[in-house]
């Protein structure tokens, strides 16, 4: 009984130990945070906020972008900085929840931060958007494609504050659809894509709308959930009509699945998607067969070789001994955007630097060349990828 | 008499307590002492206490193992946002919708999978509140999958403060009624507490919609806080992160969970600039806490000022038996 009650009291003593120890260390960091408060209002570094979903649902995003973010940071500082201050980045995980991306913001708000880069998602980066709008402090989103990130639809007006680093989903839709018609001269397509998930129902929709309106005959829409590991089903119907295209907007993990069951079934057609696709697991999952003659669109590839893209990959693949995917390039361009934007506004004021984002033309980032629209999103070019015996060339 | 007198006297010093602790805080915030930063925290504390006080009543007191509690929590959201941002009534229709919605709900679900105890119970709760997600995230009105946004921010300190009182009194006062001693019974025996001529379905269900209910009432006033609502933020890692909380304080026991909410909370907030090792110490208090006291950090006692007294005396008496 005595015995019992004190191995009780040890474990609470190791607990309230831990926690103490804890929370000491914590309020250490927080001083020695707060001196080097006091040194940046003397002024030699600028602080810039990493918002990014290191943990939850879709870590590997915030885990990529928050690399290429770091890369861009370091070669930034290595050649001197911005307006002659050191990039400070202040890196936090948002969890994947829309709460603790809000949550984070508003933490890198107290701690001084000019701009943000992330969260990678478009529901995080809306839950991050109302803080950074009542801060007025810039938020550059590297992957959130859904159109209303940064244009309140019901108010019709522009978010001031929030910016993008990627094409949104019509633009990806509308690519598609162009390049089946024009390039590979299809004239009736099926859609077989997710419909868990606004993005690749926004695919769908732009596809349908821009292929039917040049002309094109939608024969078949078919729809999977995410998580789904069979889809013959819906794929003999589909071969039933008979298309020409079939357009596969949805995330790599069941895409790839999919088109080696069409492929299994004979749908020999060319097959298409979006940036959702793109990851080294395709080639692994579907073979590098089944992958000839699809297409997918994206951000960038890492086979082009373009000297600035190929000494990002090389420096991404000497430091994470993976090749950076498009979330990677995404997060490096927009730490670069946010660089060339503080060096135009000459100030490292939120303000001006949302100002200067506002007025970038013709921005040249390893995702493309690019221009800021009246709407905050960029004016770039689509790449299309075709994989090729399991390499992905671009088209 | 007297203890009329006392019964007086306690109660006129917890509402004392909780002005002053309501001033204070008020205070912090009109003067910007507490940042916004803190305030979102707080809330979050709020809305997890309301989460884990009305978890505990399913699952502690009624010893049903509940794992839906983010369905209600979601349906709650949503019916109040439907009522607020889309029909545009006032925030107080827009709660009361969502408490009632969510109770409702609580009752469909209640009535059919109450029969089912333990493990399938968990089973069918946890496939109810998966539903609910899915079934939210396919509706068009709503949103779909990216849910809505651009809800006005409308719940405040007092909104907060005022809300988790509620929702505390009256799960303790249902607790200590005769509805609760019947919904303790079946905790702890059903067959027993049916001899006694207990209606254990009644009060089981009844347990069930007041939990729900209130789970309601934390989704309205975290929708209007937190600006966007989406179906996948409530899918049942968040049951799972209420039922830690519930866990952790101790099952049965209403102090236990608010303290074990806001420890959960405040645990957050300090480790958030080590995100990398954050989920490491999560999960390392708990295997502690789960090992040394299974039980949970209260039991299924309560911290009352009693107890207090009694620590401070068991103490005198061990000291001066020495």
């Amino acid at each position: 009984m005595s015995k019992k009650g004190f191995s009780k009291k040890v474990a609470l003593l190791v607990l309230a130990v831990f926690m103490l120890a804890i929370v000491a260390g914590c309020g250490g960091d927080k001083a020695s945070d707060k001196a080097s408060d006091g040194d940046n209002k003397v002024g030699d570094t600028i602080k810039v906020g990493i918002n990014c979903e290191l943990s939850g649902a879709v870590a590997s995003y915030g885990d990529n972008a928050r690399n290429g973010a770091l890369i861009a940071i370091e070669e930034i500082n290595k050649a001197g900085g911005v307006l002659g201050k050191q990039l400070e980045p202040l890196v936090r995980d948002n969890q994947s929840k829309t709460d603790e991306a809000m949550n984070v913001s508003a933490a890198l708000v107290d701690e001084g931060m000019v701009a943000q880069i992330g969260p990678l998602t478009s529901g995080a980066v809306a839950g991050s958007t109302p803080v950074m709008m009542e801060n007025q402090i810039p938020l550059i989103a590297p992957a959130a494609t859904a159109n209303n990130v940064t244009v309140d639809e019901k108010a019709d007006k522009v978010r001031d504050y929030i910016f993008r680093m990627c094409y949104r989903d019509s633009d990806q839709g509308q690519r598609m659809a162009d390049f089946a018609i024009d390039t590979l001269k299809v004239k009736n397509a099926a859609i077989f894509g997710s419909t868990s998930d606004d993005y690749a129902k926004g695919l769908a929709k732009y596809f349908q709308e821009e292929f039917e309106s040049k002309g094109g005959t939608i024969v078949a829409v078919e729809g999977f959930m995410n998580g789904d590991k069979e889809f013959r089903g819906p794929l003999t119907k589909i071969r039933g009509k008979n298309p020409e295209f079939i357009y596969v907007p949805g995330y790599y993990t069941e895409v790839s699945v999919l088109i080696k069951q069409a492929r299994d079934l004979g749908l020999s057609v060319p097959i298409g998607g979006g940036d959702g696709w793109d990851s080294p697991d395709m080639v692994k999952v579907a073979g590098a067969e089944a992958l000839n003659n699809t297409y997918f669109t994206n951000h960038y590839s890492v086979e082009d070789p373009d000297p600035a893209i190929q000494s990002f990959v090389e420096a991404y693949q000497a430091k994470h001994k993976k090749a950076p995917d498009s979330f990677a390039a995404l997060g490096y361009d927009s730490v670069k955007l946010l660089a060339d934007a503080i060096t135009r506004a000459d100030s490292a004021d939120p303000v001006k630097i949302k100002e200067a984002l506002e007025k970038t033309q013709d921005f040249t980032g390893i995702t493309g060349k690019m221009s800021i629209d009246e709407q905050h999103n960029p004016v770039k070019n689509i790449v299309v990828i075709e994989y090729k015996d399991g390499k992905l060339v671009s088209r | 008499m007297e203890d009329k007198r006392r019964r007086w006297g306690k109660f006129l010093l917890e509402v004392i307590v909780l002005a002053a602790l309501f001033t204070v805080v008020q205070y912090l915030i009109a003067t910007g002492l507490l940042n916004r930063y803190y305030q979102i925290n707080l809330t979050l504390m709020g809305i997890n206490i309301i989460l884990a006080v009305s978890l505990n009543l399913i699952n502690g007191f009624t010893g049903q193992l509940s794992l839906g509690h983010a369905g209600f929590m979601a349906i709650g959201a949503f019916a109040s946002v439907i009522m607020t941002t889309l029909l545009g009534y006032p925030f107080m229709i827009g709660i009361l919708a969502g408490m009632l919605a969510a109770a409702v709900a609580g009752f469909i679900i209640g009535v059919p999978t109450l029969r089912l105890k333990g493990d399938y119970l968990a089973i069918a709760t946890l496939g109810f509140g998966e539903i609910i997600r899915v079934v939210l995230q396919n509706i068009d009105y709503i949103g779909g999958p990216a849910g809505i946004s651009g809800i006005s921010k409308m719940t405040t300190w007092p909104v907060l403060f005022i809300a988790t009182v509620i929702t505390i009194v009256v799960i303790v006062n249902m607790i200590n009624s005769s509805y609760g001693r019947a919904i303790i019974s079946v905790r702890e025996d059903e067959i027993a507490a049916e001899i006694m001529g207990v209606n254990t379905t009644k009060y089981k269900v009844l347990a069930f919609v007041v939990g729900a209910g209130f789970a309601g009432l934390a989704g309205a006033l975290y929708a209007h806080y937190f600006y966007i609502i989406k179906p996948e933020t409530f899918n049942f890692l968040k049951s799972f992160d209420i039922l830690v909380m519930v866990v952790l304080g101790g099952l049965g026991s209403t102090t236990g969970a608010v303290i074990a909410a806001a420890f959960i909370t405040a645990l957050n907030v300090v480790l958030q600039e080590y995100a990398a090792v954050r989920m490491i110490i999560y999960a390392l208090i708990l295997i502690i806490v789960m090992i040394y006291r299974p039980q949970g950090l209260l039991g299924n006692k309560e911290l009352t000022r009693r107890s207090f007294d009694k620590i401070w005396s068991g103490r005198h008496v061990s000291s001066a038996n020495k």
